[in-house]
């Protein structure tokens, strides 16, 4: 067999893996969609009323502030599913079973493979599941076309995939579960500190570089655009420049702590 | 046990069989702790080979680095002629290995497992239920085959832990420390796999920390002791070595104990515990001879145990009462 067969087909038994895992033990994947929807329906019946007074100039209502709050929620959820994704490969490493794969014929990256690809897959399905509570809540696109909804859903999978890389990497770094849920927790807070709930502007001067400098503001800028045409500018090849860093320094990290020997 | 036929297997040319194991000069240190000081190991296809020693001996260490999970910082090793430093997946194709913890996957069924294994070795899917199920029964896992294997005993989960290695029928197998933590039941099942492993011509290597264990089932013994081997050889060879064969005699009546120990000739006393060791094999004919000394004074001991050697004697006797205590730590 081949060295690319065999890292596809051993690659996908551990995907296969990982999902058993999710379907068999939903409740931390349910737990982790909780948070992203908690805020969704917080932020607009909640605190929505005050918060759509801040946009566009003041006078915007309720649906404006929906449609603006979207976006950042949907890349909130990719943020949270992630934090689930070190806890489990924190929790996976802690197990017997990996240094009996170590100890097997088999392609070396599959183990982490079969993690990052389980974990894009969930994803996509939370900001699917979110996307949905969105949409029954009125939610709604500004005349995105077939082009634009495909660069989306791109760009939802880019950011699932580079984020991912950096979760698996905190879950191999960290000696156990709770120190890689800690250790995670700046993927469920970054978003948090972006462009997700108010505009950059609307920010303190001293506090807008912390927003425009990381990840999720320009992602979330540019998901705006392709789903609301507000103007994408920079952002879009920022958002793409972070993602294929973030993803290749995760990749490469996360590769060299899971080459180390065990302890 | 034809053990001397076992100790070099030959082919069927009558050359002896290549090692499945060898190591020359082996080391690895944790930090500034040195765990093993160079090992050296030559073990012949189809045979059983016991490292015995006490915990934190080096065994597990020694099974990692054989087994390609960690490397040495020295010495060689070779395993089903491969180098485990420059050709590990050679060497992963040709061997199993089953950990001191269990190495199944807790959160799904034992079937699971198996077929999880089965893929990993590319089994075709039909191949792959025949082999999973056909394992499962002989490891009476059949009943148990489709619940979590969380929820299995410490003697099951081992059960599947061994199933799970044979899925891709190795030559050689890694036992680290197979049976501790198990029953008595359970430890008797798991020696017959062992020995049905065996007869199968598979190689096997297994750590212990018990004497009987290696006695039971290997063909010949390496004691590992302090990152280094203290002795080499077949059980009876090791036993040879130990002194520790006695039987004791414990007296209430201070005078039946001065009158047995005059009768006893060679016996060690210990006049505080009013006890007396007397060197012996334990064989029925030595109880006899001394039991007939002991009625011909007209003595009655109030208690009489029979003391066969074990790891301690073994351990005693290998760094002996006057090596520094440091080699003990």
């Amino acid at each position: 067999m081949s060295s690319l067969s065999l890292a596809v087909r051993d690659s996908s038994t551990m995907l296969r893996r990982n999902l058993l895992h999710v379907r068999r033990y939903p409740s931390l994947t349910l737990n982790l969609l909780l948070s992203p929807v908690v805020l969704l329906l917080l932020f607009v019946y909640i605190f929505g009323d005050v918060m759509s007074a801040g946009i566009g100039g003041g006078g915007a209502d309720r649906s404006e502030y929906l449609a603006y709050l979207v976006p950042g929620i949907l890349l909130l959820t990719i943020g949270s599913t992630t934090i689930g994704t070190a806890v489990s490969v924190a929790m996976d490493m802690t197990e017997g079973i990996i240094a009996r794969f170590r100890t097997m014929a088999i392609h070396r990256g599959s183990v982490l493979v079969g993690h990052v690809v389980g974990s894009v897959l969930q994803c996509v399905t939370s900001v699917v599941l979110v996307g949905a509570v969105a949409v029954a809540i009125g939610f709604r696109s500004t005349d995105a076309t077939a082009l634009e909804w495909v660069l989306a859903f791109g760009l939802l999978v880019l950011v699932s995939l580079a984020l991912t890389w950096i979760a698996v990497g905190l879950g191999l770094s960290g000696p156990n579960a709770e120190a890689a849920s800690n250790n995670a927790l700046p993927l469920m807070v970054l978003p948090l500190l972006s462009s997700a709930f108010v505009p950059v502007d609307a920010m303190p001067g001293w506090f807008r570089p912390v927003a425009e400098y990381q990840p999720f503001t320009p992602a979330i800028e540019t998901l705006r655009g392709l789903l609301l045409g507000t103007g994408i500018g920079h952002n879009g090849w920022l958002a793409v420049a972070w993602c294929l860093g973030l993803a290749v320094l995760g990749h490469l990290w996360s590769r060299s702590l899971f080459g180390r020997d065990p302890k | 046990m034809p053990s001397s036929v076992m100790l070099t297997p030959r082919t069927g040319d009558g050359r002896p069989s290549p090692a499945a194991v060898s190591a020359v000069g082996l080391r690895k240190s944790y930090g500034d702790k040195l765990v093993l000081d160079g090992i050296d190991l030559r073990i012949p296809a189809g045979s059983v080979f016991a490292l015995l020693g006490p915990n934190g001996a080096g065994k597990t260490t020694a099974v990692k680095i054989l087994s390609t999970l960690v490397a040495a910082d020295g010495g060689q090793a070779q395993v089903a002629g491969h180098d485990v430093a420059t050709s590990p997946d050679g060497v992963r194709a040709a061997i199993g290995v089953t950990g001191q913890f269990s190495a199944v996957d807790g959160l799904i069924t034992g079937e699971e497992n198996m077929l999880l294994m089965a893929d990993l070795h590319h089994l075709s899917r039909r191949e792959g239920r025949r082999v999973a199920a056909g394992l499962l029964e002989r490891f009476d896992l059949t009943e148990a085959a489709r619940k979590p294997a969380s929820t299995y005993s410490g003697g099951m989960k081992r059960r599947l832990d061994i199933a799970m290695t044979l899925v891709g029928s190795p030559r050689i197998i890694f036992l680290d420390e197979p049976t501790t933590g198990l029953d008595p039941r359970s430890r008797h099942t798991m020696w017959q796999i062992i020995r049905d492993l065996v007869t199968g011509g598979v190689t096997v290597f297994l750590t212990t920390q018990y004497l009987e264990e290696a006695d039971e089932l290997a063909d010949r013994i390496a004691v590992l002791n302090d990152g280094r081997i203290a002795a080499e050889g077949s059980a009876e060879e090791l036993k040879r070595i130990v002194p520790g064969g006695h039987v004791r005699l414990r007296f209430t009546d201070p005078a039946a104990y001065r009158s047995a120990a005059g009768a006893l000739d060679g016996a060690a006393r210990d006049d505080g515990a009013l006890a007396l060791q007397i060197p012996s094999g334990g064989s029925q004919r030595e109880l006899r001879t001394l039991l007939d000394r002991l009625d011909a004074a007209g003595v009655e001991a109030d208690e009489l145990t029979v003391h066969t050697p074990d790891l301690d004697d073994v351990f005693f006797a290998l760094t002996g009462p006057d090596q520094p205590e440091e080699a003990v730590r």
